[in-house]
């Protein structure tokens, strides 16, 4: 934890405090674009709190950016401030100057194929890129004859064709066929879809794991405030059970959130090592997710299965979050893949650690 | 603070540390390959190797945090850590030493008189001295504070009648620390209260020690029977009456360790000899999922060391390990079960098919021992605000 954290999440609670209420979050499911909300965002440079400084960002530690989104994750702030983050990281990356308003990335999965021709002009469409519609740019890593290159896109150049998630967020298809940069500039060694996946899934493992923790706040509230058969529901061994065990299952993302993020940021990229812990957290988030939303759900009974209660707006990004950029499975089994090509001796030193 | 804001802090293990790891590593990887242990399932509660035990003390390597001039090694509780942690991961017999090394040491070292210090310790630290505990009783489980076995005062000492139950490895013990009623009933609202800690020398007078085969066939548990048994004065442990208190404490020590996700690793790691380092997506999942757990686990168990460490008592950290980590426990080996077709266990059966085998029968006591896991619960739930 550096000390700029707490500052910075701070600042980022006030604003999500005072401006993400329920009737916001259902406003944006319903197309209307929270201006202030980003402004505010956009002006205490959060949006671009993983930018290099040179190039316009605010250049925080990458651990405190995950916090950042921990704490965005808990209140379910319905702007691509998490794309936002991950466009400037990626823009970062090749020395891209941001521009303002914005941004999400492409690819989001592994094996598309956007590519950049000699020409200088794109091809390739791809699925599910989160919020595409509501921003003005879009960072994208592309093949070319020389390598990997990062490209910034006008959003207004590319065909959209528009989806939702299981969070009603924008999903969009995107088509870059005919599509000229803003700027083109090549990636460095070893930032390849790969890597721009890994970074997302920690992304996304981070965000659940505040989801996490809201939505055990919300139940425990609730279980105080319902009574049934005479007495608050929290007054039940059944509800006490199912709560202390999504306390437990909010605890674990918590650790293994805080994990990655330390990893990411004592790497400084993703590399293998880094990987790995990705694959770790976004397995065991994704656990957590489904057993502890299940229980959230449970706790609040009909009332949390309304539109008008505000419950599904964290659970929904949780479900959501839990299968963008891999989902558990996925992420097991590359762990386990990874892990068994060392041998069953090395299973330990890659839990605890090695000289 | 939020109800969901527990804190697992990181802690960086320093070179020496690693140097420590590593170090054990090589005396574990020696002793397996020259037959000096055999890889066991749950080796901290059901693996007694009494040399073993022995060779562990001669390393320096139980103790480890206590004073020299007690026979310890006034090393870190990290140290601690990351030496019971590599014996755990590798399926080692430590349960004859488990409970005076973890929590019957500790207990002395507050509350034992010089004399006890200056005998007792050394023996332990030396893997010579084992400990049982004496908690339950056969009315009271979760109940802990219902307990009924008495220490009535007499001249110079104290009689204790009644009966402690599980007392795991009482019939090789040497000592038990058993909380009593000096006062109080059990029925009283106040049964917290009354409640006192004696050092019972189990071959002494009065004492009856039966065993209780375990349904996986283990001879570990015993029932000790307390018959007019005389303690003399210097054994109450700590103050008459705070027993309560001083056996809560002492429940926290055992909580959060390591031993309460590790107990199974052994069996995940003989089953990656088998699958190979080519698994199938099954294989390869179900490797993967049960690493990123227990990676999360590790992170939570240490992040409750380093608090005690810091000087605070994360009583419901801790209460969340020991939850998740012992259902862990038993998902673990379920999960792995599947991958490889069970088979019958005989003499030449390997590491894999026994630690399985021996797993799946003693996994069912790792939500129960040290605080069911509906206890746990009931903590945690009381934190949340709940009740």
């Amino acid at each position: 934890m550096s000390s700029d954290e707490n500052l910075i999440v701070d600042a980022a609670a006030r604003i999500f405090g005072d401006l993400v209420s329920p009737s916001l979050i259902n406003d944006a499911e319903a197309g209307i674009w929270p201006s202030e909300l980003w402004a505010m965002l956009e002006e205490s440079g959060l949006t671009l709190a993983w930018g290099n400084e040179t190039l316009g960002g605010a250049g925080i530690e990458v651990v405190d950016g995950f916090s950042l989104l921990r704490e965005a994750g808990r209140h379910s702030v319905p702007v691509p401030l998490a794309e936002t983050m991950l466009a400037s990281w990626l823009l970062g990356h090749a020395g891209v100057q941001y521009p303002a308003g914005p941004m999400t990335v492409a690819p989001t999965k592994i094996n598309s194929n956007i590519s950049l021709g000699p020409d200088g002009i794109l091809s390739g469409t791809v699925r599910d890129i989160p919020f595409a519609r509501v921003t003005e740019h879009i960072a994208v890593l592309a093949d070319s004859e020389a390598g990997k290159v990062i490209a910034l896109v006008k959003t207004s150049d590319c065909a959209l064709r528009e989806k939702k998630s299981i969070a009603g967020e924008p999903s969009d298809e995107v088509s870059f066929d005919g599509v000229k940069p803003v700027n083109v500039e090549p990636a460095p060694y070893g930032l390849d879809e790969q890597a721009l996946f890994a970074m997302g899934a920690a992304t996304r493992a981070v965000q659940i794991a505040g989801g996490l923790q809201k939505i055990l706040d919300q139940s425990v509230q609730y279980s105080v405030e319902r009574s049934q058969f005479g007495r608050p529901i929290a007054k039940f061994q059944a509800i006490q059970h199912g709560l202390a065990q999504l306390a437990g299952e909010a605890a674990a993302a918590g650790a293994a959130a805080d994990a990655v993020a330390e990893a990411i940021a004592a790497s400084g990229g993703l590399g293998v090592e880094a990987r790995a812990e990705v694959a770790a957290a976004k397995t065991r988030i994704g656990e957590a997710a489904t057993v502890g939303t299940a229980i959230a759900h449970q706790t609040h009974g009909a009332m949390g299965f309304t539109y008008e209660h505000s419950l599904h707006h964290a659970t929904r990004r949780i479900w959501a979050w839990r299968d963008e950029f891999g989902n558990e499975s996925y992420w097991a089994m590359e762990l386990g893949r990874m892990i068994a090509a060392e041998g069953a001796d090395n299973l330990w030193p890659f839990i605890a650690g090695k000289e | 603070m939020a109800a969901g804001s527990f804190r697992f802090p990181r802690i960086d293990f320093s070179p020496e540390l690693k140097a420590l790891q590593q170090e054990v590593r090589d005396f574990l990887a020696s002793e397996r390959a020259s037959g000096g242990y055999t890889p066991v399932a749950d080796g901290w509660a059901f693996g007694v190797d009494l040399e073993f035990s022995r060779k562990l003390g001669q390393r320096g390597w139980l103790g480890m945090t206590w004073p020299k001039k007690y026979g310890g090694h006034e090393r870190s509780s990290m140290e601690r850590y990351v030496v019971t942690e590599e014996l755990l991961a590798a399926g080692a017999p430590v349960s004859a030493h488990w409970v005076a090394d973890r929590q019957s040491g500790p207990m002395l070292l507050k509350n034992g008189t010089e004399q006890q210090k200056q005998e007792i310790l050394p023996r332990i630290a030396a893997g010579e001295c084992f400990f049982a505990i004496g908690m339950s009783e056969p009315d009271s489980g979760s109940d802990l504070a219902s307990l009924r076995t008495t220490a009535t005062k007499v001249d110079g000492g104290w009689k204790i009648n009644g009966r402690k139950i599980w007392s795991s490895g009482a019939h090789f013990c040497h000592y038990m620390i058993a909380t009593v009623r000096t006062g109080g009933t059990r029925d009283e609202k106040n049964r917290h209260e009354g409640l006192s800690q004696f050092l019972i020398d189990l071959k002494g007078p009065g004492i009856q020690i039966r065993g209780i085969k375990n349904m996986a066939g283990d001879e570990h548990f015993n029932e000790t029977v307390f018959d007019d048994a005389f303690v003399s004065d210097d054994c109450l442990l700590g103050k008459e009456g705070e027993g309560w208190h001083q056996v809560t404490s002492e429940l926290g020590l055992e909580r959060s360790g390591p031993e309460r996700f590790l107990s199974s690793a052994i069996t995940l790691t003989e089953a990656m000899r088998r699958i190979g380092d080519n698994p199938d997506s099954r294989e390869a999942e179900t490797i993967g999922k049960n690493v990123a757990r227990l990676k999360a686990m590790r992170r939570m168990s240490l992040g409750v060391s380093a608090l005690l460490q810091g000087g605070e008592s994360p009583v419901v950290e801790a209460a969340l390990v020991k939850d998740l980590g012992t259902k862990f426990e038993s998902t673990l080996l379920n999960d792995v079960r599947q991958l490889i077709p069970t088979e019958a266990i005989g003499q030449s059966t390997d590491d894999y098919a026994r630690t399985l085998s021996e797993g799946l029968l003693r996994v069912p006591s790792s939500t129960i021992r040290g605080g069911t896991n509906e206890v746990l619960r009931g903590i945690v739930a009381r934190q949340l605000g709940l009740r």
